[in-house]
């Protein structure tokens, strides 16, 4: 279902100017988060990428994502969490860029390997020492503001995402959002997959942030890991 | 490694555990040469505070010397001899950056259990339940201290521990409680509970250049102490109405600052008393606030009032009106340690204040849970109590 609604989108891209690309990816984020309430993620971001108007494309999708949400289709895990880290934006966005680094934070993932500036293979941990793979591509690159990425067709697990770098006011660094939006297959594997994010995705995001933040402003990650302990 | 390790309330036991190990880069490990039981793990002795786990390893106010340190260390090294801070800060984060070390936004790898409760996560203590880290404590012969550089200040070998411990949490505690009261050229301080930090808050509050100085308790040897050790008038609140002898102490005004050295299991007299401990005793509220509603009711108008004893949860009967209508300020939270201790170090040092004069009691580690109850019941005139590994 992300996938129809992203060629819905993508031909209204081609006359966007400098100024309507500008003003999109200006209004982008806030498109993007309302797009994420009703619709795929994933379609919003390649409107994005396109820089064309979002929400043509966008609201064009809606009746039939509202029927699909109507008959229980819609099984997407859709997270978004904020984090302020004090750190300039570049610092934060060159350490992201490279997915590679990744896995250093978010403990779902296995391990990342970036092919090209475009392209990118992921390993996730699924439940029962299982791993689910998919090849990922970037959709949308601004250097120290914005990256958005989404799974390439026939993955595992359907997902997309972004991470949206903001100065924070008062020198207080830099405001990180993260979105994500996973679409699970149907059946019993669906089910284990949509618990990759364990019970709370949001909650499990906002570690994982926590995590990057613990990484990029101390140096390393707090740990009680293997300290001891009494008999109980 | 021997350790005082929790098992429920009032269940500590002296247990065989492996040594800790430098598990990140900015780790040290410490020898702990003292350490010394806090007010405040009587809410852990106690039972009443959440997240402990049976087997954690208990204790936030401890001194040694560096055994061994990570690769990232780079102001410590091994023969160090250091005093901790019971709060454990990255340094690196906005908090500890505005000297506000116990608001740490690194340190504590459970701060998702407090997001839910508090809103936001707070630092890492001690041996001071998972919620706040759950980090192994110091009631043992070596502790692993994470981002030491921060925490651990070097002090001079030649001066005994008792001298210099305090400076690792009950002291900082005291300072701090003083210090938010913003004292101004003729100021009266009251401070509810004449325990260690209490003592140390009237001390302080001197230092900061209070004209006089208000200690209330009900146990008589504390309140003793609180006149000589710290030269405060005292008001034993089972004996009169601490209140109204305020306003008589003060002119008709009220303090014109109070401080809570007490916390969350404060005594109450009468119907008050007996309300908020029924409703403990079925958890119906956490925390049993009798001083918080005093100074609430006892402070001048204008007045600030100042939090140091420990709070872990809901109150209840709050006199909001009190507070609100007589234009209170509120301040409160756990210590700023590193912000504080150089400076304390300073008056140790040049032998302003000695404070080695709190502790009445001293025992080897194995007798911790003796330690405990005499400290608990302030037993044999127990103001403070040294453990010796």
């Amino acid at each position: 279902m992300a996938s129809t609604s992203g060629e819905g989108l993508s031909s209204s891209q081609s006359e966007a100017s400098e100024a309507e690309r500008w003003a999109s990816l200006i209004g982008g984020s806030a498109m993007v988060l309302m797009g994420l309430r009703q619709r795929s993620l994933r379609g919003v971001l390649m409107a994005l990428a396109g820089g064309g108007l979002i929400y043509q494309g966008a609201t064009k999708q809606s009746t039939i994502q509202q029927a699909q949400e109507a008959i229980g289709m819609n099984q997407a895990i859709k997270v978004e969490k904020t984090v302020t880290i004090n750190k300039s934006a570049d610092e934060l966005y060159r350490f992201w860029h490279n997915f590679e680094n990744l896995p250093r934070f978010m403990k779902h993932l296995k391990n990342v390997k970036v092919y090209d500036d475009k392209k990118s293979h992921w390993i996730a941990n699924a439940p029962l020492g299982q791993s689910v793979e998919w090849d990922a591509y970037i959709l949308e690159d601004r250097e120290n503001e914005f990256i958005s990425w989404a799974s390439a067709e026939g993955a595992d697990v359907d997902n997309s995402g972004f991470v949206r770098f903001t100065k924070a006011p008062g020198n207080r660094g830099t405001e990180v959002k993260v979105v994500m939006e996973y679409n699970p297959p149907g059946g019993a594997l669906g089910a284990a997959i949509a618990k990759l994010f364990g019970e709370e995705p949001e909650q499990q995001i906002g570690d994982e942030l926590r995590r990057f933040k613990m990484l990029m402003e101390a140096g390393e990650i707090a740990t009680t890991q293997g300290q001891p302990k009494g008999n109980g | 490694m021997k350790a005082v390790c929790w098992h429920g309330a009032n269940d500590v036991r002296v247990e065989t555990v492996p040594d800790p190990k430098i598990l990140n880069p900015r780790d040290a490990i410490l020898k702990i040469t003292s350490a010394t039981i806090c007010g405040s793990d009587l809410h852990i002795y106690d039972g009443y505070i959440p997240t402990m786990q049976p087997g954690d390893i208990i204790g936030h106010e401890f001194m040694g010397e560096i055994v061994d340190v990570g690769s990232e260390v780079k102001q410590l090294q091994k023969g160090d001899r250091v005093v901790v801070s019971s709060i454990i800060g990255c340094g690196q984060c906005h908090f500890c950056q505005h000297q506000m070390w116990s608001l740490c936004d690194n340190s504590n790898p459970n701060a998702w259990m407090q997001d839910k409760l508090y809103g936001f996560g707070t630092s890492g203590i001690f041996g001071y339940s998972h919620a706040f880290g759950g980090y192994a404590g110091a009631f043992a012969e070596y502790v692993r201290v994470p981002f030491a550089d921060f925490g651990a200040v070097k002090v001079p070998e030649g001066i005994p521990d008792e001298k210099l411990l305090p400076i690792s949490d009950a002291f900082p505690t005291g300072y701090m409680g003083a210090d938010m009261c913003d004292i101004q050229p003729g100021d009266i301080v009251a401070v509810w509970g004449c325990g260690p930090v209490g003592l140390f808050a009237m001390r302080s509050a001197y230092m900061l250049g209070a004209e006089r100085v208000i200690g209330i308790d009900r146990v008589p040897e504390r309140l003793q102490m609180a006149r000589d050790f710290a030269k405060a008038e005292t008001i034993n609140y089972e004996e009169i109405d601490a209140g109204e002898t305020l306003k008589e102490m003060t002119g008709g005004r009220g303090p014109d600052a109070c401080i809570d050295a007490v916390g969350m299991e404060a005594h109450g007299t009468g119907l008050g008393g007996l309300y908020d401990e029924a409703k403990q005793a079925v958890r119906l509220e956490t925390d049993r606030p009798h001083v918080l509603r005093q100074m609430m009711v006892a402070c001048r108008k204008g007045g600030t009032l100042s939090i140091m004893g420990v709070y872990g949860g809901f109150v209840d009967k709050i006199p909001m009106g009190a507070a609100f209508n007589k234009g209170l300020t509120f301040k409160m939270g756990q210590m700023f340690g590193q912000k504080y201790m150089p400076r304390l170090l300073g008056y140790v040092l040049e032998g302003e204040i000695d404070p080695s004069q709190v502790f009445t009691h001293r025992f080897p580690l194995e007798e911790a849970k003796q330690g405990f109850e005499i400290f608990k019941h302030k037993k044999d005139n127990c103001i403070k109590v040294l453990l010796k590994p």
